[in-house]
């Protein structure tokens, strides 16, 4: 693989830009692979590439029923940060926020992370104490927030109403190192830096079935014929309760849509994520100048990657009410995807009962910014056979055992 | 935007007149099973691509429980039926047959 650099930018304008090569092969699968990953998504490319970084484990494949980073990966608000309450949650997510930080190097690629601040705001007396606990919480936790005050917030959001009729701004909890980054990006990177490792990445290949003997994992049926395998990695999102039960085994969630739409672009206006968990909607600013948008799940089981209209209805209200000046703006695009919702809405890492077979799934609606961190923990337990330190609470044993990770309280609706 | 017919009061209700209650027809567990049985009972849904019976609210109707058929792939409703009921109606389980047969019927 040839890096990135500016030198290589200098070379290729020489050249009429005849030299850049393809960032990630296409190869036919072949007829074994140590590790087989169902999902090419942000989460199953990470795995690979921490399979491969941190285990040495190359012989790998990872298959994609549509595009490389075409599910959830590619539909998000692209928020990164790790200002959860609950410890395993705090773990994971700022693992996953600091490997954000130094990405792009790691990567030779420009994610463009963004650690432009997360302000979370506090509109309830019940949200000041919530944010105060969990403030309190990350600080034990060596995870780096602060609860600001309403004048802290106008400075730091000029265009915020921090006075409105309803829900008057009491407070924020701030992540200050918390942020954005190019959400395809991360994906391409993860793949480019795979392919480099001699992963093979087989994009449009679905699987059909899960191929087992003696209750261990053999292999899977694909559209594109059989490929054996040594252990099977399911890291997929949005189906995987249906690839869990050609496993033969079942899960613990249900699939709705979540949505997210953009406005036209406009100046810059505000240089922070904002996220009003009361009044349910999340805002910032693309470099593009579009305001990118975020609201509630459908309250209902769905797959239709559409997402209700009054969900919409509902954010631009309430985003309306704290950003006046945003009343004018028109909204380009709108879309869903479909995520994993858990009872206790945190993810599930871990061994499956059929062996040598583990999944990866649940993120529900924070999925991206867990990127690097979920990867991490998932390489750590494939590699080992057994989940280590980051993943350990994530079983899928916690839901007969009672152990939650409890972050629908902790998190509200922006998660 | 989903409209469900309420089966009580009759009236058309769209989704903002009503609240989702998840999976009809649980089996309940209580004090005396097995933990798989509890774990089953409190956490696993079905989560089917295509056709699923749940339950709804009318809340900002009459306010009582019934229960519809819906496809979570294209969003079709197929009939509500009130919520007295272990199972849903053998009338309404032939009417999604007849549609889909591949279907492999109410389980």
């Amino acid at each position: 693989m040839r890096r990135y650099s500016a030198f290589a930018i200098a070379r290729e304008a020489a050249r009429y830009h005849t030299g850049w090569e393809r960032a990630w092969k296409s190869p036919k699968p072949k007829k074994k692979y140590d590790v087989v990953i169902v999902g090419a998504g942000g989460h199953g490319l990470a795995t690979a590439f921490y399979l491969g970084k941190n285990f040495g484990i190359t012989n790998v494949a990872i298959i994609e029923k549509g595009w490389l980073g075409g599910g959830n990966t590619g539909r998000n608000t692209t928020i990164i940060r790790s200002n959860y309450l609950q410890d395993p949650s705090a773990a994971i997510y700022e693992k996953a926020r600091s490997l954000y930080e130094t990405m792009s190097q790691d990567l030779n690629y420009n994610v463009m992370f963004s650690p432009r601040g997360v302000m979370m705001l506090a509109q309830t007396e019940h949200e000041v104490r919530g944010y105060e606990r969990t403030a309190h919480a990350n600080a034990l936790q060596g995870v780096k927030t602060e609860f600001i005050s309403p004048q802290r917030v106008k400075e730091l959001v000029p265009i915020m109403n921090i006075n409105g009729p309803r829900y008057p701004v009491l407070g924020a909890l701030w992540q200050e190192r918390a942020g954005t980054a190019r959400h395809d990006a991360v994906a391409w990177g993860y793949a480019r830096a795979c392919s480099d490792m001699g992963m093979d990445i087989i994009q449009k290949c679905e699987v059909t079935g899960v191929r087992q003997e003696n209750g261990v994992v053999t292999g899977v049926d694909t559209t594109l014929g059989q490929i054996d395998c040594d252990k099977l990695a399911m890291v997929v999102a949005g189906n995987a309760g249906h690839l869990a039960e050609m496993a033969g085994f079942r899960l613990p969630m249900e699939s709705v849509a979540l949505q997210a739409l953009v406005s036209e672009p406009i100046k810059p206006c505000i240089d922070v994520v904002v996220m009003a968990n009361t009044v349910h909607g999340y805002m910032s600013q693309s470099d593009k100048g579009e305001l990118v948008i975020g609201g509630g799940t459908d309250g209902f089981n769905n797959y239709t990657q559409r997402g209700s209209f009054h969900h919409v209805e509902e954010t631009v209200r309430a985003l309306v009410e704290t950003f006046p000046i945003i009343s004018r703006l028109k909204m380009l695009r709108q879309w869903g995807g479909i995520v994993d919702v858990t009872g206790d809405r945190s993810p599930i890492i871990g061994k499956t009962p059929l062996g040598n077979c583990f999944i990866n799934c649940g993120w529900g609606t924070g999925g991206f910014k867990s990127i690097p961190g979920s990867g991490w923990a998932m390489a750590e337990t494939v590699a080992k056979g057994e989940p280590g330190s980051l993943a350990g609470e994530f079983g899928l044993n916690r839901f007969t055992e009672g152990r939650f990770i409890d972050e629908s309280v902790a998190a509200g609706v922006a998660h | 935007m989903l409209i469900l017919e309420c089966p009580y009061c009759g009236v058309m209700a769209d989704e903002t007149d009503l609240h989702g209650g998840g999976e009809a027809h649980l089996k309940r567990f209580g004090p005396g099973s097995s933990d798989d049985e509890f774990e089953t009972y409190l956490f696993h849904r079905k989560n089917p691509k295509g056709v699923h019976f749940e339950r709804w609210r009318h809340v900002s109707g009459c306010g009582k429980w019934f229960h519809a058929a819906r496809n979570t792939m294209t969003l079709e409703v197929y009939g509500t039926y009130p919520a007295q009921t272990y199972e849903p109606p053998k009338e309404l389980v032939a009417k999604i047959k007849k549609k889909h047969p591949e279907w492999g019927g109410y389980e």
